[in-house]
Protein backbone atom coordinates (compact mmCIF):
# COMPACT_ATOMS: atom_id res chain seq x y z
CA UNK A 1 0.00 0.00 0.00
CA UNK A 2 1.74 3.25 -0.99
CA UNK A 3 1.00 6.81 -0.15
CA UNK A 4 -1.46 6.79 -3.57
CA UNK A 5 -3.22 3.83 -2.68
CA UNK A 6 -4.06 3.51 0.89
CA UNK A 7 -5.77 0.49 2.79
CA UNK A 8 -8.98 3.07 2.88
CA UNK A 9 -8.58 3.39 -0.82
CA UNK A 10 -8.75 -0.15 -1.19
CA UNK A 11 -11.92 0.33 1.46
CA UNK A 12 -13.86 2.73 -0.48
CA UNK A 13 -13.14 0.87 -4.12
CA UNK A 14 -13.67 -2.63 -2.60
CA UNK A 15 -17.19 -2.99 -4.36
CA UNK A 16 -16.17 -1.62 -7.48
CA UNK A 17 -13.05 -3.62 -7.48
CA UNK A 18 -15.43 -6.85 -7.42
CA UNK A 19 -17.87 -5.91 -9.76
CA UNK A 20 -15.37 -5.39 -11.71
CA UNK A 21 -13.36 -8.64 -11.36
CA UNK A 22 -16.59 -10.43 -11.07
CA UNK A 23 -17.99 -9.23 -14.59
CA UNK A 24 -14.54 -10.28 -16.52
CA UNK A 25 -13.94 -13.61 -15.26
CA UNK A 26 -17.53 -14.18 -17.24
CA UNK A 27 -16.07 -12.90 -19.86
CA UNK A 28 -13.32 -14.86 -19.47
CA UNK A 29 -13.99 -18.26 -17.87
CA UNK A 30 -17.94 -18.53 -19.22
CA UNK A 31 -16.69 -20.62 -22.81
CA UNK A 32 -14.53 -22.71 -20.77
CA UNK A 33 -16.77 -23.37 -17.80
CA UNK A 34 -20.01 -23.60 -19.61
CA UNK A 35 -20.15 -24.62 -23.03
CA UNK A 36 -23.82 -25.34 -23.38
CA UNK A 37 -26.57 -23.00 -23.77
CA UNK A 38 -28.51 -24.82 -21.68
CA UNK A 39 -26.20 -24.47 -18.91
CA UNK A 40 -25.64 -20.68 -19.12
CA UNK A 41 -28.45 -20.58 -16.27
CA UNK A 42 -25.81 -21.35 -13.80
CA UNK A 43 -24.57 -17.82 -14.23
CA UNK A 44 -27.06 -16.70 -12.16
CA UNK A 45 -25.63 -18.41 -9.21
CA UNK A 46 -22.61 -16.30 -10.21
CA UNK A 47 -24.41 -13.02 -9.87
CA UNK A 48 -25.73 -14.05 -6.76
CA UNK A 49 -22.40 -14.43 -5.19
CA UNK A 50 -21.39 -11.28 -6.74
CA UNK A 51 -23.86 -8.90 -5.42
CA UNK A 52 -23.00 -11.13 -1.75
CA UNK A 53 -19.52 -10.15 -1.83
CA UNK A 54 -20.44 -6.59 -2.71
CA UNK A 55 -23.21 -6.10 -0.46
CA UNK A 56 -20.35 -7.76 2.30
CA UNK A 57 -18.38 -4.84 1.16
CA UNK A 58 -20.39 -2.39 0.92
CA UNK A 59 -21.59 -3.14 4.41
CA UNK A 60 -18.04 -2.77 5.80
CA UNK A 61 -17.96 0.77 4.54
CA UNK A 62 -21.03 1.22 6.29
CA UNK A 63 -19.23 -0.43 9.01
CA UNK A 64 -15.72 1.88 8.99
CA UNK A 65 -18.47 4.90 9.02
CA UNK A 66 -20.57 3.61 11.80
CA UNK A 67 -17.16 2.90 14.06
CA UNK A 68 -15.42 5.82 13.62
CA UNK A 69 -18.15 8.04 13.19
CA UNK A 70 -17.21 10.44 10.71
CA UNK A 71 -20.10 11.74 7.97
CA UNK A 72 -18.03 10.12 4.79
CA UNK A 73 -14.76 8.18 3.77
CA UNK A 74 -13.39 10.21 1.24
CA UNK A 75 -10.33 7.96 -0.81
CA UNK A 76 -8.20 8.97 -3.41
CA UNK A 77 -7.31 12.38 -2.36
CA UNK A 78 -11.08 13.46 -3.36
CA UNK A 79 -12.21 11.47 -5.67
CA UNK A 80 -14.37 9.19 -4.39
CA UNK A 81 -16.66 9.91 -1.32
CA UNK A 82 -18.36 6.92 0.52
CA UNK A 83 -20.98 8.57 2.65
CA UNK A 84 -24.68 7.55 3.25
CA UNK A 85 -25.85 8.63 0.11
CA UNK A 86 -23.79 6.36 -1.71
CA UNK A 87 -24.49 3.38 0.30
CA UNK A 88 -28.04 3.72 -0.17
CA UNK A 89 -28.24 4.47 -3.42
CA UNK A 90 -25.78 1.84 -3.81
CA UNK A 91 -27.97 -0.75 -2.28
CA UNK A 92 -30.61 0.21 -4.48
CA UNK A 93 -27.97 -0.98 -7.33
CA UNK A 94 -27.43 -4.14 -5.69
CA UNK A 95 -31.31 -5.25 -5.79
CA UNK A 96 -32.32 -3.95 -8.91
CA UNK A 97 -28.93 -5.92 -10.99
CA UNK A 98 -29.92 -8.93 -8.62
CA UNK A 99 -33.88 -8.90 -9.71
CA UNK A 100 -32.55 -8.64 -13.02
CA UNK A 101 -30.59 -11.24 -13.17
CA UNK A 102 -32.96 -13.58 -11.63
CA UNK A 103 -35.84 -12.98 -13.53
CA UNK A 104 -33.37 -13.28 -17.21
CA UNK A 105 -32.87 -16.54 -17.22
CA UNK A 106 -36.10 -18.15 -18.99
CA UNK A 107 -36.34 -14.64 -21.15
CA UNK A 108 -33.04 -15.12 -23.19
CA UNK A 109 -33.47 -19.09 -23.53
CA UNK A 110 -36.61 -17.94 -25.07
CA UNK A 111 -35.12 -15.71 -27.42
CA UNK A 112 -32.20 -18.29 -28.10
CA UNK A 113 -29.50 -15.39 -26.85
CA UNK A 114 -28.69 -17.02 -23.95
CA UNK A 115 -25.10 -15.49 -23.24
CA UNK A 116 -22.90 -15.55 -20.54
CA UNK A 117 -22.01 -11.99 -21.56
CA UNK A 118 -25.30 -10.69 -20.93
CA UNK A 119 -24.85 -11.44 -16.59
CA UNK A 120 -20.90 -10.07 -16.79
CA UNK A 121 -22.60 -6.53 -18.73
CA UNK A 122 -24.85 -6.42 -15.46
CA UNK A 123 -22.26 -6.39 -13.11
CA UNK A 124 -20.28 -4.22 -15.35
CA UNK A 125 -23.10 -1.56 -15.58
CA UNK A 126 -23.57 -1.73 -11.58
CA UNK A 127 -20.14 -0.95 -11.72
CA UNK A 128 -20.47 1.94 -13.76
CA UNK A 129 -23.20 2.99 -11.38
CA UNK A 130 -20.93 3.10 -8.39
CA UNK A 131 -19.02 5.57 -9.27
CA UNK A 132 -21.66 7.53 -10.48
CA UNK A 133 -22.72 7.68 -6.96
CA UNK A 134 -19.66 7.84 -5.43
CA UNK A 135 -17.94 10.18 -7.51
CA UNK A 136 -17.18 13.83 -5.94
CA UNK A 137 -14.28 14.62 -9.16
CA UNK A 138 -15.51 14.91 -12.57
CA UNK A 139 -13.41 12.51 -14.46
CA UNK A 140 -13.94 9.50 -12.01
CA UNK A 141 -18.26 10.25 -12.69
CA UNK A 142 -17.86 10.66 -16.02
CA UNK A 143 -15.72 7.49 -16.39
CA UNK A 144 -18.30 5.95 -14.76
CA UNK A 145 -21.21 6.88 -16.57
CA UNK A 146 -19.80 5.82 -19.57
CA UNK A 147 -19.20 2.62 -18.08
CA UNK A 148 -22.93 2.02 -17.28
CA UNK A 149 -23.94 3.48 -20.79
CA UNK A 150 -21.47 1.37 -22.82
CA UNK A 151 -23.06 -1.60 -20.78
CA UNK A 152 -26.52 -1.16 -21.10
CA UNK A 153 -26.01 -0.25 -25.01
CA UNK A 154 -25.46 -3.86 -25.68
CA UNK A 155 -27.98 -5.02 -23.11
CA UNK A 156 -30.61 -3.12 -25.08
CA UNK A 157 -29.09 -4.45 -28.54
CA UNK A 158 -28.86 -8.20 -26.89
CA UNK A 159 -30.94 -9.88 -28.95
CA UNK A 160 -28.88 -9.71 -31.95
CA UNK A 161 -31.55 -11.27 -34.57
CA UNK A 162 -34.07 -8.70 -33.20
CA UNK A 163 -34.58 -5.67 -35.75
CA UNK A 164 -36.76 -4.13 -32.99
CA UNK A 165 -33.93 -4.72 -30.17
CA UNK A 166 -31.45 -3.90 -32.81
CA UNK A 167 -32.76 -0.68 -33.53
CA UNK A 168 -33.50 0.25 -30.36
CA UNK A 169 -29.68 -0.20 -29.37
CA UNK A 170 -28.79 2.11 -32.20
CA UNK A 171 -31.16 5.29 -31.11
CA UNK A 172 -29.88 4.16 -27.90
CA UNK A 173 -26.48 4.60 -28.51
CA UNK A 174 -26.75 7.55 -31.25
CA UNK A 175 -28.71 9.57 -28.35
CA UNK A 176 -26.78 8.69 -25.42
CA UNK A 177 -23.29 9.54 -26.61
CA UNK A 178 -24.89 12.53 -28.13
CA UNK A 179 -25.89 13.63 -24.90
CA UNK A 180 -22.46 12.11 -22.84
CA UNK A 181 -20.91 14.72 -25.72
CA UNK A 182 -22.90 17.42 -24.02
CA UNK A 183 -21.84 16.48 -20.72
CA UNK A 184 -18.35 16.16 -21.44
CA UNK A 185 -18.28 19.68 -22.59
CA UNK A 186 -19.93 21.20 -19.83
CA UNK A 187 -17.30 19.13 -17.59
CA UNK A 188 -14.35 20.54 -19.90
CA UNK A 189 -16.02 24.26 -19.17
CA UNK A 190 -16.32 23.82 -15.36
CA UNK A 191 -12.73 22.49 -15.27
CA UNK A 192 -11.41 25.87 -17.31
CA UNK A 193 -13.61 28.22 -14.96
CA UNK A 194 -12.11 26.41 -12.01
CA UNK A 195 -9.25 24.75 -13.01
CA UNK A 196 -9.88 21.30 -10.90
CA UNK A 197 -11.80 19.15 -11.69
CA UNK A 198 -12.60 18.21 -8.14
CA UNK A 199 -16.54 19.06 -7.48
CA UNK A 200 -15.52 20.91 -4.27
CA UNK A 201 -13.02 23.09 -5.55
CA UNK A 202 -15.53 23.74 -8.78
CA UNK A 203 -18.08 24.84 -6.52
CA UNK A 204 -16.18 27.66 -4.64
CA UNK A 205 -14.49 28.90 -7.61
CA UNK A 206 -17.95 29.14 -9.43
CA UNK A 207 -19.90 30.96 -6.60
CA UNK A 208 -17.15 34.15 -6.75
CA UNK A 209 -18.43 34.45 -10.59
CA UNK A 210 -21.67 36.40 -11.82
CA UNK A 211 -24.20 34.35 -12.59
CA UNK A 212 -24.41 36.45 -16.08
CA UNK A 213 -20.77 35.33 -17.13
CA UNK A 214 -21.61 33.98 -20.59
CA UNK A 215 -19.06 30.91 -20.01
CA UNK A 216 -20.83 29.55 -16.53
CA UNK A 217 -23.96 29.90 -18.89
CA UNK A 218 -22.31 27.63 -21.51
CA UNK A 219 -21.08 25.23 -19.19
CA UNK A 220 -23.98 24.92 -16.63
CA UNK A 221 -26.24 24.87 -19.65
CA UNK A 222 -24.66 21.90 -21.47
CA UNK A 223 -24.21 20.01 -18.02
CA UNK A 224 -27.90 20.40 -17.85
CA UNK A 225 -29.08 18.88 -21.11
CA UNK A 226 -26.43 15.83 -20.62
CA UNK A 227 -28.20 15.40 -17.29
CA UNK A 228 -31.70 15.75 -18.60
CA UNK A 229 -31.21 13.39 -21.20
CA UNK A 230 -29.73 10.66 -19.25
CA UNK A 231 -32.73 11.12 -17.00
CA UNK A 232 -35.03 11.06 -19.84
CA UNK A 233 -36.54 14.21 -18.98
CA UNK A 234 -38.73 16.18 -21.59
CA UNK A 235 -37.55 18.28 -24.00
CA UNK A 236 -35.18 15.32 -23.91
CA UNK A 237 -37.38 11.95 -23.74
CA UNK A 238 -37.94 10.49 -26.77
CA UNK A 239 -35.51 7.95 -26.97
CA UNK A 240 -37.45 6.32 -23.63
CA UNK A 241 -40.42 4.76 -25.41
CA UNK A 242 -38.40 3.18 -28.34
CA UNK A 243 -35.45 1.93 -26.47
CA UNK A 244 -37.76 0.33 -23.28
CA UNK A 245 -40.21 -1.15 -26.30
CA UNK A 246 -37.42 -2.48 -28.44
CA UNK A 247 -35.06 -3.83 -25.27
CA UNK A 248 -35.41 -7.19 -24.02
CA UNK A 249 -37.74 -6.88 -20.75
CA UNK A 250 -35.81 -7.68 -18.21
CA UNK A 251 -32.91 -5.22 -19.54
CA UNK A 252 -36.12 -2.69 -19.81
CA UNK A 253 -36.78 -3.58 -16.23
CA UNK A 254 -33.15 -3.00 -14.88
CA UNK A 255 -32.77 0.24 -16.85
CA UNK A 256 -35.63 1.68 -15.95
CA UNK A 257 -34.82 1.49 -12.30
CA UNK A 258 -30.86 1.25 -12.27
CA UNK A 259 -29.87 3.58 -14.61
CA UNK A 260 -32.68 6.10 -13.80
CA UNK A 261 -31.37 5.76 -10.03
CA UNK A 262 -28.03 6.19 -10.98
CA UNK A 263 -28.62 9.45 -12.93
CA UNK A 264 -30.45 10.56 -10.05
CA UNK A 265 -27.51 10.49 -7.97
CA UNK A 266 -25.54 12.20 -10.80
CA UNK A 267 -28.09 14.89 -10.73
CA UNK A 268 -28.00 15.16 -7.02
CA UNK A 269 -24.14 14.77 -6.93
CA UNK A 270 -23.89 17.64 -9.35
CA UNK A 271 -26.90 20.00 -8.50
CA UNK A 272 -26.24 20.09 -4.81
CA UNK A 273 -22.88 20.07 -4.79
CA UNK A 274 -20.87 22.56 -7.53
CA UNK A 275 -23.80 23.93 -9.26
CA UNK A 276 -25.61 24.61 -6.03
CA UNK A 277 -24.53 28.18 -5.99
CA UNK A 278 -26.04 29.21 -9.33
CA UNK A 279 -29.63 28.17 -8.22
CA UNK A 280 -31.31 30.93 -9.29
CA UNK A 281 -30.10 29.85 -12.80
CA UNK A 282 -31.24 26.14 -13.27
CA UNK A 283 -34.29 26.83 -10.98
CA UNK A 284 -36.22 27.67 -13.62
CA UNK A 285 -35.28 25.94 -16.26
CA UNK A 286 -35.34 22.41 -13.85
CA UNK A 287 -39.08 23.71 -13.32
CA UNK A 288 -40.19 23.89 -16.50
CA UNK A 289 -38.74 20.94 -17.67
CA UNK A 290 -40.19 19.39 -14.80
CA UNK A 291 -44.04 20.22 -15.86
CA UNK A 292 -43.65 19.25 -18.89
CA UNK A 293 -42.08 16.05 -18.12
CA UNK A 294 -45.12 15.27 -16.19
CA UNK A 295 -47.61 16.36 -18.56
CA UNK A 296 -45.61 14.49 -22.02
CA UNK A 297 -45.26 11.46 -19.73
CA UNK A 298 -48.98 11.38 -18.57
CA UNK A 299 -50.37 12.28 -21.58
CA UNK A 300 -48.11 9.95 -23.41
CA UNK A 301 -49.57 6.94 -21.51
CA UNK A 302 -53.05 7.53 -22.08
CA UNK A 303 -53.40 6.50 -25.13
CA UNK A 304 -50.84 3.25 -25.35
CA UNK A 305 -52.14 -0.19 -25.85
CA UNK A 306 -48.78 -1.43 -25.12
CA UNK A 307 -48.49 -2.31 -21.83
CA UNK A 308 -44.53 -1.58 -22.23
CA UNK A 309 -44.91 1.22 -23.90
CA UNK A 310 -47.24 2.68 -21.21
CA UNK A 311 -44.78 1.81 -18.67
CA UNK A 312 -42.33 3.34 -20.01
CA UNK A 313 -44.09 7.06 -20.95
CA UNK A 314 -45.02 6.55 -17.26
CA UNK A 315 -41.63 6.07 -16.79
CA UNK A 316 -40.95 9.39 -17.90
CA UNK A 317 -43.64 11.03 -15.80
CA UNK A 318 -42.13 9.55 -12.43
CA UNK A 319 -38.95 11.30 -13.46
CA UNK A 320 -40.64 14.55 -13.82
CA UNK A 321 -41.81 14.23 -10.23
CA UNK A 322 -38.40 13.17 -9.21
CA UNK A 323 -37.41 16.47 -10.68
CA UNK A 324 -39.69 18.36 -8.52
CA UNK A 325 -38.43 17.12 -5.66
CA UNK A 326 -34.65 18.98 -6.59
CA UNK A 327 -36.67 22.07 -7.33
CA UNK A 328 -38.52 22.36 -4.20
CA UNK A 329 -34.56 22.14 -3.16
CA UNK A 330 -35.18 21.87 0.58
CA UNK A 331 -34.29 18.62 2.74
CA UNK A 332 -37.81 17.12 2.85
CA UNK A 333 -37.38 17.88 -1.75
CA UNK A 334 -34.19 16.26 -1.39
CA UNK A 335 -34.81 13.45 0.55
CA UNK A 336 -37.91 12.83 -1.19
CA UNK A 337 -36.01 12.45 -4.30
CA UNK A 338 -33.75 9.60 -2.56
CA UNK A 339 -36.67 7.81 -1.28
CA UNK A 340 -38.61 8.04 -4.48
CA UNK A 341 -35.61 6.52 -5.84
CA UNK A 342 -35.80 3.68 -3.86
CA UNK A 343 -39.25 2.93 -3.85
CA UNK A 344 -39.60 3.16 -7.72
CA UNK A 345 -36.97 0.68 -8.30
CA UNK A 346 -39.39 -1.77 -6.63
CA UNK A 347 -42.54 -0.93 -7.89
CA UNK A 348 -41.51 -0.20 -11.41
CA UNK A 349 -39.10 -3.33 -11.44
CA UNK A 350 -42.80 -5.52 -10.29
CA UNK A 351 -44.42 -4.02 -13.02
CA UNK A 352 -42.10 -5.83 -15.90
CA UNK A 353 -42.24 -8.93 -14.47
CA UNK A 354 -46.08 -9.76 -15.21
CA UNK A 355 -44.39 -9.20 -18.64
CA UNK A 356 -41.33 -11.07 -18.26
CA UNK A 357 -43.84 -13.91 -17.32
CA UNK A 358 -46.24 -13.88 -20.10
CA UNK A 359 -43.79 -13.65 -22.70
CA UNK A 360 -43.03 -16.96 -24.46
CA UNK A 361 -41.24 -17.49 -27.52
CA UNK A 362 -42.42 -15.99 -30.65
CA UNK A 363 -45.27 -14.08 -28.86
CA UNK A 364 -43.83 -10.78 -27.23
CA UNK A 365 -46.94 -11.18 -24.41
CA UNK A 366 -46.72 -6.81 -23.98
CA UNK A 367 -50.44 -6.46 -25.23
CA UNK A 368 -53.26 -4.94 -23.12
CA UNK A 369 -55.23 -7.59 -24.35
CA UNK A 370 -52.20 -9.96 -23.34
CA UNK A 371 -52.64 -9.64 -19.77
CA UNK A 372 -57.19 -9.95 -20.33
CA UNK A 373 -58.03 -12.45 -17.95
CA UNK A 374 -54.91 -13.01 -16.33
CA UNK A 375 -56.94 -12.60 -12.80
CA UNK A 376 -58.42 -16.29 -13.30
CA UNK A 377 -55.02 -17.68 -14.95
CA UNK A 378 -52.99 -16.51 -12.08
CA UNK A 379 -53.95 -14.89 -9.23
CA UNK A 380 -51.12 -14.33 -7.52
CA UNK A 381 -49.33 -12.11 -10.08
CA UNK A 382 -52.28 -10.29 -10.92
CA UNK A 383 -52.98 -9.25 -7.69
CA UNK A 384 -49.12 -8.19 -7.33
CA UNK A 385 -49.20 -6.29 -10.20
CA UNK A 386 -52.33 -4.84 -9.25
CA UNK A 387 -50.14 -3.48 -6.08
CA UNK A 388 -47.70 -2.50 -8.65
CA UNK A 389 -49.77 -0.59 -10.51
CA UNK A 390 -51.48 1.04 -7.76
CA UNK A 391 -48.04 1.77 -5.88
CA UNK A 392 -47.12 3.64 -9.21
CA UNK A 393 -50.34 5.59 -9.65
CA UNK A 394 -49.45 6.68 -5.92
CA UNK A 395 -52.91 5.58 -3.87
CA UNK A 396 -51.95 4.71 -0.23
CA UNK A 397 -51.60 2.22 1.81
CA UNK A 398 -48.35 1.16 -0.65
CA UNK A 399 -44.97 2.80 -0.84
CA UNK A 400 -45.60 5.19 -3.88
CA UNK A 401 -48.14 6.94 -2.29
CA UNK A 402 -44.93 7.98 0.30
CA UNK A 403 -43.02 8.70 -2.05
CA UNK A 404 -45.08 11.12 -4.20
CA UNK A 405 -46.19 12.65 -0.23
CA UNK A 406 -43.10 13.83 0.58
CA UNK A 407 -42.09 15.48 -2.52
CA UNK A 408 -45.72 17.40 -2.64
CA UNK A 409 -44.84 18.30 0.82
CA UNK A 410 -41.51 19.77 -0.08
CA UNK A 411 -43.08 21.83 -2.46
CA UNK A 412 -45.76 23.29 -0.11
CA UNK A 413 -42.87 24.04 2.08
CA UNK A 414 -40.39 25.73 -0.29
CA UNK A 415 -44.01 27.69 -1.57
CA UNK A 416 -44.36 25.76 -4.73
CA UNK A 417 -47.78 25.78 -4.92
CA UNK A 418 -48.48 26.09 -8.84
CA UNK A 419 -46.14 23.03 -9.14
CA UNK A 420 -47.79 20.78 -6.22
CA UNK A 421 -51.35 21.83 -7.97
CA UNK A 422 -49.93 20.56 -11.27
CA UNK A 423 -48.27 17.62 -10.02
CA UNK A 424 -51.65 16.31 -7.95
CA UNK A 425 -53.84 17.10 -11.48
CA UNK A 426 -51.83 14.63 -13.24
CA UNK A 427 -51.93 12.17 -10.73
CA UNK A 428 -55.52 11.93 -11.41
CA UNK A 429 -54.93 11.19 -15.29
CA UNK A 430 -51.92 8.31 -14.21
CA UNK A 431 -54.70 6.29 -12.38
CA UNK A 432 -56.84 6.24 -15.70
CA UNK A 433 -54.08 4.85 -17.53
CA UNK A 434 -53.19 2.54 -14.69
CA UNK A 435 -56.43 0.84 -14.10
CA UNK A 436 -56.84 0.53 -17.88
CA UNK A 437 -54.49 -2.09 -17.17
CA UNK A 438 -55.99 -3.60 -13.98
CA UNK A 439 -59.61 -3.47 -15.90
CA UNK A 440 -57.80 -5.56 -18.71
CA UNK A 441 -56.85 -8.30 -15.74
CA UNK A 442 -59.43 -8.37 -14.20
CA UNK A 443 -62.57 -8.14 -15.55
CA UNK A 444 -62.27 -8.45 -19.67
CA UNK A 445 -62.74 -11.91 -21.49
CA UNK A 446 -59.37 -13.15 -23.05
CA UNK A 447 -59.65 -13.97 -26.60
CA UNK A 448 -57.31 -16.84 -25.99
CA UNK A 449 -56.24 -17.46 -22.37
CA UNK A 450 -53.23 -16.04 -21.49
CA UNK A 451 -50.34 -18.21 -20.55
CA UNK A 452 -48.42 -17.50 -17.52
CA UNK A 453 -45.19 -19.30 -16.28
CA UNK A 454 -43.80 -18.42 -13.17
CA UNK A 455 -40.36 -20.36 -12.22
CA UNK A 456 -37.99 -19.87 -9.18
CA UNK A 457 -36.06 -16.40 -10.37
CA UNK A 458 -39.41 -14.80 -11.56
CA UNK A 459 -41.29 -15.99 -7.87
CA UNK A 460 -38.45 -15.00 -5.74
CA UNK A 461 -38.45 -11.64 -7.76
CA UNK A 462 -42.43 -11.31 -7.58
CA UNK A 463 -42.30 -11.85 -3.31
CA UNK A 464 -39.35 -9.21 -2.82
CA UNK A 465 -41.05 -6.68 -4.76
CA UNK A 466 -44.77 -7.03 -3.26
CA UNK A 467 -43.32 -6.92 -0.07
CA UNK A 468 -41.22 -4.09 -0.67
CA UNK A 469 -43.39 -2.09 -2.58
CA UNK A 470 -46.40 -2.71 0.76
CA UNK A 471 -43.82 -2.97 3.41
CA UNK A 472 -42.07 0.44 2.63
CA UNK A 473 -45.56 1.80 2.48
CA UNK A 474 -47.09 0.53 6.10
CA UNK A 475 -43.41 0.57 7.70
CA UNK A 476 -42.50 3.90 6.32
CA UNK A 477 -40.77 5.28 9.66
CA UNK A 478 -37.15 3.45 9.13
CA UNK A 479 -36.62 4.00 5.39
CA UNK A 480 -37.33 8.17 5.56
CA UNK A 481 -34.96 7.81 8.81
CA UNK A 482 -32.88 6.43 6.13
CA UNK A 483 -33.52 8.32 3.39
CA UNK A 484 -32.97 11.56 5.72
CA UNK A 485 -29.51 10.13 6.31
CA UNK A 486 -28.53 10.34 2.80
CA UNK A 487 -28.89 13.89 2.32
CA UNK A 488 -25.49 15.53 1.26
CA UNK A 489 -25.19 19.12 2.68
CA UNK B 1 4.02 39.42 -40.71
CA UNK B 2 3.94 40.81 -36.85
CA UNK B 3 0.80 42.63 -37.46
CA UNK B 4 -0.86 39.45 -39.42
CA UNK B 5 -0.32 36.75 -36.80
CA UNK B 6 -1.82 37.51 -34.05
CA UNK B 7 -0.63 35.16 -30.73
CA UNK B 8 -2.58 32.54 -30.06
CA UNK B 9 -4.44 32.60 -26.84
CA UNK B 10 -6.86 30.28 -24.70
CA UNK B 11 -9.56 32.01 -26.56
CA UNK B 12 -8.41 30.77 -30.03
CA UNK B 13 -8.24 27.23 -28.82
CA UNK B 14 -12.00 27.84 -27.17
CA UNK B 15 -13.51 28.79 -30.98
CA UNK B 16 -12.11 25.95 -32.52
CA UNK B 17 -12.92 23.56 -29.43
CA UNK B 18 -16.85 25.36 -29.88
CA UNK B 19 -16.85 24.96 -33.58
CA UNK B 20 -15.40 21.75 -33.50
CA UNK B 21 -18.46 20.74 -30.88
CA UNK B 22 -20.63 22.67 -32.92
CA UNK B 23 -19.92 20.84 -36.33
CA UNK B 24 -20.79 17.86 -35.08
CA UNK B 25 -24.09 18.60 -33.05
CA UNK B 26 -25.08 20.19 -36.71
CA UNK B 27 -23.80 16.31 -38.37
CA UNK B 28 -25.88 14.32 -35.97
CA UNK B 29 -28.93 16.15 -36.18
CA UNK B 30 -28.72 16.81 -39.57
CA UNK B 31 -27.14 14.10 -41.49
CA UNK B 32 -29.18 10.61 -42.38
CA UNK B 33 -26.04 8.38 -42.29
CA UNK B 34 -25.31 6.06 -39.34
CA UNK B 35 -21.79 5.80 -40.45
CA UNK B 36 -21.64 9.52 -40.30
CA UNK B 37 -23.82 10.34 -37.14
CA UNK B 38 -20.74 8.20 -35.68
CA UNK B 39 -18.21 10.19 -37.29
CA UNK B 40 -19.86 13.32 -35.56
CA UNK B 41 -20.34 12.21 -32.19
CA UNK B 42 -16.58 11.48 -32.45
CA UNK B 43 -16.04 14.92 -33.92
CA UNK B 44 -17.73 16.20 -30.34
CA UNK B 45 -15.58 14.33 -28.54
CA UNK B 46 -12.54 15.45 -30.39
CA UNK B 47 -14.35 19.49 -29.44
CA UNK B 48 -14.08 18.78 -25.65
CA UNK B 49 -10.59 17.60 -26.00
CA UNK B 50 -9.66 20.40 -27.31
CA UNK B 51 -11.25 22.71 -24.72
CA UNK B 52 -9.49 20.51 -21.52
CA UNK B 53 -6.08 20.39 -23.55
CA UNK B 54 -6.25 24.68 -23.56
CA UNK B 55 -7.42 24.84 -19.88
CA UNK B 56 -5.20 22.32 -19.04
CA UNK B 57 -2.22 24.86 -20.98
CA UNK B 58 -4.05 27.85 -19.56
CA UNK B 59 -4.21 26.80 -15.75
CA UNK B 60 -0.61 24.74 -15.70
CA UNK B 61 -2.09 21.82 -14.54
CA UNK B 62 -2.45 18.01 -15.62
CA UNK B 63 -5.63 17.60 -14.56
CA UNK B 64 -6.90 18.75 -17.43
CA UNK B 65 -4.59 16.35 -20.07
CA UNK B 66 -5.36 13.27 -18.11
CA UNK B 67 -9.44 14.06 -18.76
CA UNK B 68 -8.73 14.24 -22.51
CA UNK B 69 -6.92 11.19 -22.56
CA UNK B 70 -9.53 9.11 -20.47
CA UNK B 71 -12.01 10.90 -23.24
CA UNK B 72 -10.17 9.46 -26.14
CA UNK B 73 -10.29 5.98 -24.13
CA UNK B 74 -14.02 6.49 -23.85
CA UNK B 75 -14.42 7.76 -27.48
CA UNK B 76 -12.83 4.63 -28.71
CA UNK B 77 -14.61 2.50 -26.45
CA UNK B 78 -17.93 4.34 -27.98
CA UNK B 79 -16.98 3.81 -31.49
CA UNK B 80 -16.11 0.00 -31.25
CA UNK B 81 -19.53 -0.69 -29.49
CA UNK B 82 -21.38 1.85 -32.03
CA UNK B 83 -19.79 -0.07 -35.05
CA UNK B 84 -20.88 -3.52 -33.61
CA UNK B 85 -24.59 -2.29 -32.74
CA UNK B 86 -24.05 -1.21 -37.12
CA UNK B 87 -23.16 -4.29 -38.66
CA UNK B 88 -25.84 -6.38 -36.24
CA UNK B 89 -28.30 -3.55 -37.94
CA UNK B 90 -26.99 -3.98 -41.38
CA UNK B 91 -27.35 -7.41 -41.44
CA UNK B 92 -30.81 -7.39 -40.39
CA UNK B 93 -32.40 -4.28 -42.01
CA UNK B 94 -29.49 -4.48 -45.08
CA UNK B 95 -29.25 -0.40 -44.58
CA UNK B 96 -27.07 1.87 -42.70
CA UNK B 97 -30.22 4.60 -42.79
CA UNK B 98 -31.09 6.51 -39.79
CA UNK B 99 -34.71 7.43 -41.11
CA UNK B 100 -35.84 3.76 -42.46
CA UNK B 101 -35.36 3.05 -38.67
CA UNK B 102 -38.88 2.70 -37.89
CA UNK B 103 -39.83 -0.21 -36.48
CA UNK B 104 -40.23 1.61 -33.18
CA UNK B 105 -41.48 4.84 -33.88
CA UNK B 106 -39.74 8.00 -32.43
Amino acid sequence: MSEFYTALDHLALLPAILLGLFGCAIFLFDFWLFPKASDKGKLTWFVIAAEGFTAVALWRQFAYLQENGLPALVAFRGMLSIDGFTLFFNAMFLVAALLTALISYRYLEQEGEHQGEYYALILLAQCGMFFMAASTELVSLFVGLELMALSFYVLVGFLGRDRRSNEAAMKYFILGSFSSAFLAYGFSLLYGLSGSTRMADIGALLETRPLTDPLLLLAVGSTVVGVLFKLGVAPFHMWVPDIYEGAPTPVTAYLSVASKAAAVAMLLRLFEGPLAGSREMWEPLLATAAVLTITVGNLGALSQSSVKRMLAYSAVAHAGYMLLGLVAGNETGIKGVVLYAFIYTFMNLGAFLVLIGLHRKGIRGENLDDLAGLMRHNGFASIAMLVFLVSLAGIPPTAGFLAKYYIFLALLESGHYYLAVIGVLYVAVAIYYYFRVIRSMFFEEPAVAPRFRMGRGLGFAFATAVAATIGIGIFAEPFVRIAGMTLLR
Amino acid sequence: MEGILYPITTAHYLVLGAALFLIGTLGVLVRRNLVVLLMSIELMMNGVNVNLIAFSHLWGDVQGQIFGIFIIAIAVAEAAIGLGILIALFRNKMSVQADEMEILKW
